[in-house]
């Protein structure tokens, strides 16, 4: 994949940290904020390489933190780990199938937001717990296993507008055609 | 199989993630400013077009619905007014008792009006930013109301941006009063599943409590000003076999709506 692309993943984990923090529609309706930097990291995993897996963890953990209580790079962690698990298996996975997305999305929003509040708890740190986690978390992996797929059709459609298709080679060959015409 | 990229990326991760928690507090704090800075363009723009937005519902805005808010307003500033007049003639009479006594004279509040420009992206976290600083005069632990009731507390303070930690958090109990029977206790958690609802604790065992009794912030702790509204009474019931009681509390303020605050600049224990 191209530079292009892995700056546009930095770019959206930038944009999507933003929105999460500044647009409170979706909070209010159903009482829990979606994450959609796990979907990014499936996203980033199954299409760029490992040094863009790493940046977009890191990045996109820190710019969380840093507009949230969390302690700063306590996020990064479980994006990684996310991230780097899908990498190392990248070849067996069939990335535009839209089951394996889902199926991808639904463990990482799942997994991330659980690993994260069982490292601020082992942290000594006090997040709000209570039944209603229960419900957000809930919000969290269904918000992301719906985000994810859409993620892989947003980033193709710019994939498809920025960068240039290779011209397909095709078995004819010009300078092999029998030239069929009548002897004079 | 890992190969030697892998063991690279696993280490610079493990690595950045061990240096950045353990840093010290005040280090951490402006590092983390200083990486939420950088959405300052962000915060701007969605300004402006918040502005934009405003000045284009005001312009379709009709003269006959102009001329009735102005009408409306105006009973209204005349109402404020009549009730202004009566209340420092009740201030100046209670500076004189005040001073009859030899009790150390109230001094108004001062305000500054902020706006809320994000909320936690993390659920399990109660805090919202606004956009006054340091520059404003902020520091932590001031009382931050609305026009309802408390809010919460200034938890962290940058130069332009400030944290403030919402009533029910986990950083942000309040000694608060019960009007009729003062009762103290003090504010904790949020309910499990009604976010507008907090636990009023440490009530003596023979608090006489009932649904609608107004709570106010108590004074006592020296972080909030006495007399802010915090809410009301929802329901009480006895804990701890007896030795006890808790009170759920509905807030006054509207936290899941929050759009303008006000920061309360008062002196302890007022």
């Amino acid at each position: 994949m191209s530079t292009l692309n892995s700056i546009l993943i930095l770019l959206f984990a930038f944009l999507a940290v933003f929105c999460e923090s500044a647009f409170s529609g979706f909070r209010n309706l159903f009482g829990a904020q979606i994450d959609l930097l796990p979907p990014l990291m499936v996203y980033a995993a199954l299409s760029a390489g490992l040094p863009t897996v790493t940046a977009t963890a890191v990045l996109g953990g820190l710019f969380f933190d840093s507009l949230s209580a969390n302690p700063l790079g306590i996020t990064v962690v479980p994006l990684f780990i996310v991230g780097f698990l899908i990498n190392m298996q990248r070849d067996l996975i069939l990335r535009d199938q839209l089951f394996a997305q889902t199926v991808l999305g639904l463990s990482a929003s799942a997994f991330v937001p659980a690993c994260t509040l069982l490292l601020l708890l082992t942290g000594g740190h006090a997040p709000m717990l209570s039944w209603f986690t229960v419900w957000q978390w809930l919000v969290m992996t269904v918000g992301g296993t719906v985000a994810t797929p859409a993620l892989f059709l947003l980033f193709g459609w710019f994939d498809h507008m920025f960068t240039f298709r290779s011209a397909t080679e095709m078995s004819f060959r010009p300078d092999r055609e029998i030239r069929r015409s009548r002897r004079s | 199989m890992l190969k030697r990229p892998h063991y690279a990326a696993i280490g610079a991760v493990v690595l950045l993630t061990l240096v950045l928690l353990n840093l010290p507090s005040h280090t951490a704090a402006r590092l983390k400013l200083a990486v939420g800075s950088l959405f300052l363009p962000l915060f701007g723009l969605a300004n402006s077009a918040d502005h934009l937005a405003n000045k284009a519902g005001d312009a379709i805005t009709t003269r006959t619905e102009l001329l009735r808010q102005n009408e409306s307003l105006r009973r209204e500033n005349d109402d404020l007014k009549l009730q202004n007049m009566q209340a420092q003639e009740t201030a100046r009479e209670n500076a004189r008792l005040r001073q009859l006594v030899g009790w150390k004279p109230n001094k108004p509040w001062k305000f500054k009006l902020g706006k809320v420009v994000l909320r936690d992206p993390a659920n399990w976290w109660r805090t919202v930013q606004i956009d006054l600083g340091s520059k404003d005069g902020l520091r932590p632990n001031l009382a931050v109301m609305n026009m309802d009731g408390l809010v919460g507390r200034v938890s962290s303070v940058g130069l332009m941006r400030s944290t403030v930690v919402l009533i029910g958090g986990a950083d942000c109990k309040v000694a608060a009063q019960v009007v009729e029977t003062r009762d103290t206790g003090v504010i904790g958690a949020t309910d499990q599943f009604d976010k507008s609802l907090v636990a009023l604790g440490f009530l003596s065992p023979g608090a006489k409590l009932t649904p609608g009794q107004t709570v106010i912030t108590s004074g006592v702790g020296g972080f909030f000003p006495s007399g802010i509204t915090i809410g009301k009474i929802a329901d009480s019931r006895q804990i701890d076999f007896g030795l006890s009681s808790e009170a759920r509390v509905k807030l006054s303020a509207n936290l899941s709506a929050l759009d303008e605050v006000w920061v309360v600049f008062s002196e302890p224990n007022q």
